[in-house]
């Protein structure tokens, strides 16, 4: 796959290359960094074009969907596309005679969402614990390791179902939840990528000039940090939506009949003895954005040498 | 100094199952607040609720309330359902044998499935069929697990009708009825749990092939059909089998889905039933006997690592 790939980035590279050049004079510095360019195959650009897709709809879906998310103006249940006197239903009903298509661009919000809310909690508890936990090491080290080896031994999807036991299921839980449990992944790559970091000759440069603790990791920790997580953002992301699908359509997750994909997918089962697809859209919405995803960071990792893809397993 | 090794991992392993009854314990008995409360709902009165307080047990302090709910657990009291009263032990028995008759012919299919194909992609990397193979696995991983299933209903039952829709257990089925009415759950399970053995057996060969004394076997000139069979196979057995067990416990979570979408009468299925109804003495028993799995395949995939790598028997 890369072979072909490598050789047209190659022809690309060097028509750009003199114009890097004169813009950038740094890069003649004999240490200077490697020059980080991304450069994604054209399987890697298509999925960015998906994810962004998505990302859009998902902010302006409301806007633009024929019918309203509870809107039941279909002729009947689990029909095939047709339209009537209120509009067009491009992929048909669902169980309650609503429009499918309206219903995926509205589910996009709540599944996007609260998938996003989640994974960029999960960052901020997982980034502050974690690096917290390699600056200071010690007791704070110890102490917070430990409880997070113990959430990592146990399945996601496990913590998940005695959380809603216990606290029951609406949309702030069901954040609150995904966070905690992902960011217990998240702290274990901030702290390995700050243990690695702490131990830098800039740091201990840094040290010896006498800067503060808070500078250190402002200036040197969180940037040579952001490579490595921004990548593992978007893994972590996919984790979060399959999570939080998943619960949705064991019908713990987002309650109806508010749109979301999962749930979606969970109505509509029974649609499917009729050969209704009702329930095959909203699955393949889910599919087509956590493979794009998947496949852009894939890209991305493939590109810089595979190093950091093993940091993130 | 490989039985300490071990020995040393079993008890990480107990020590684990300890923190995680600390920790099922506390989310279910403590946070959700007064269990009287709840059970009892508006027309409590203060009377009767420091009768049934008394009942449960919820006048002792926490640490006491643990320590008498994990002798009930290890002694195999798993209480009382809340939906019912029914014995909880009773209602699991029949359903975790299911579970783990599931599980079983799913591992026994899934993991000869995994390794021939990933030996296969990895003789042959870039080939159109290595990228096949990485771009369906890739894609398998990436969807959630009813997806596949709901695929495999539209395909398997309802355009070929060759496979029922739920898996219909009775009593006295006869064995070709049985597997017919399995074949849907254990289709899925397999396509989930193999898509990821698939991946780490290649990416292990793959690794294994960039050592010296592979380069070595490549310029004596011996095939390469030959070099990953002989040499790096049984370099890669200990990561395969690491990958394996992880894949094992990974379906504690893949039976979840599963269960509930082909209404397959097993331990998860009861336990999704068990969050529903918010009849937390039943997600207790399942989430305790489905973690404590979980960490036992944990411990073998370590024990099986150590026993692999002669490197990791001696430490530096």
């Amino acid at each position: 796959m890369s072979e072909s790939e490598n050789q047209n980035g190659n022809q690309n590279e060097e028509v750009g290359q003199e114009v890097i050049e004169q813009l950038d004079k740094f890069d003649e510095l004999p240490d200077a960094p490697p020059k980080r360019k991304l450069k994604l195959s054209w399987i890697g650009k298509i999925s960015t074009a998906i994810v962004v897709f998505w990302v859009v709809i998902a902010a302006i879906g409301p806007f633009i969907a024929p019918f309203h998310e509870m809107d039941m103006d279909g002729d009947d249940s689990f029909l095939d596309a047709h339209s009537n006197e209120y509009g067009t239903f491009y992929l048909g009903t669902d169980y309650l005679g609503r429009d499918t298509f309206s219903r995926i661009i509205w589910g996009a919000r709540m599944t996007i969402g609260i998938s996003l809310a989640s994974t960029i909690l999960a960052y901020l508890i997982g980034i502050t614990l974690g690096i917290a936990a390699a600056v200071k090491g010690g007791w704070v080290d110890m102490g917070i390791s430990r409880v997070n080896d113990a959430i990592l031994a146990l399945p996601s999807i496990m913590l998940g179902l005695i959380a809603i036991a216990a606290f029951g299921s609406s949309i702030p839980i069901l954040v609150i939840i995904a966070g905690i449990i992902y960011a217990s992944s998240v702290f274990r790559i901030a702290r390995a990528l700050g243990l690695d970091i702490m131990v830098q000759d800039y740091v201990e440069a840094a040290k010896v000039r006498g800067e503060g603790l808070w500078w250190i990791i402002k200036s040197e920790v969180l940037p040579n940090a952001a490579m490595p997580l921004a990548t593992d953002f978007g893994l972590r992301l996919v984790f979060v939506v399959l999570f939080i699908s998943s619960l949705s359509f064991l019908g713990l997750g987002v309650q109806p009949p508010q749109a979301d994909w999962g749930s979606m997918v969970r109505e509509n089962l029974a649609g499917l003895t009729y050969n209704s697809w009702a329930a095959v859209w909203p699955a393949f919405a889910i599919a087509t954005f956590t493979i794009a995803i998947n496949l852009i960071v894939d890209d991305i990792s493939a590109k810089s040498g595979g190093s950091l893809a093993k940091k993130m397993v | 100094m490989m039985m300490q090794m071990a020995l040393r991992r079993v008890w990480i392993g107990i020590a684990t199952m300890f923190v995680v009854s600390v920790i099922v314990f506390i989310m279910t008995s403590i946070l959700p607040g007064d269990v009287a409360q709840i059970v009892l709902g508006q027309s409590a009165t203060p009377e009767t609720l420091a009768v049934l307080r008394r009942e449960l047990g919820l006048d002792q302090p926490a640490y006491v309330r643990y320590f008498m709910w994990l002798g009930d657990m290890a002694t195999g009291d798993l209480g009382t359902s809340k939906a019912g009263g029914a014995a909880i032990a009773d209602l699991i028995g029949g359903r975790f044998m299911n579970t783990m008759v599931l599980a079983g012919l799913v591992a026994l299919i899934s993991i000869p499935i995994s390794i021939f194909l990933g030996l296969w992609a990895a003789m042959h990397p870039g080939t159109w069929l290595d990228r096949t193979v990485t771009f369906g696995t890739l894609s398998t991983i990436s969807v959630p697990e009813f997806f596949i299933a709901t695929l495999m209903v539209l395909i398997l039952a309802v355009n070929l009708h060759w496979l029922p829709s739920t898996a219909m257990l009775r009593d006295n089925m006869t064995f070709l009825e049985f597997m017919r009415g399995m074949a849907m759950p254990i289709i899925t399970l397999v396509i989930v749990v193999s898509a990821q053995m698939i991946r780490m057996t290649r990416a292990g060969i793959l690794n294994v092939m960039s050592s010296p004394y592979i380069e070595m076997a490549i310029l004596k000139g011996v095939p390469r059909g030959r070099i990953i069979l002989r040499h790096a196979f049984f370099n890669a057995i200990g990561p395969i089998i690491n990958v394996i067990a992880l894949n094992l416990a990974y379906l504690v979570s893949g039976v979840v889905i599963v269960e509930t979408i082909f209404a397959y009468p097993g331990l998860a299925k009861l336990m999704i039933d068990g969050v529903q109804t918010r009849d937390l003495p039943l997600v207790q028993a399942c989430a305790m006997i489905f973690c404590g799995t979980y960490v036992i395949l944990i411990l073998i995939a370590d024990i099986g690592s150590i026993v692999s790598n002669p490197r990791l028997r001696h430490p530096k």
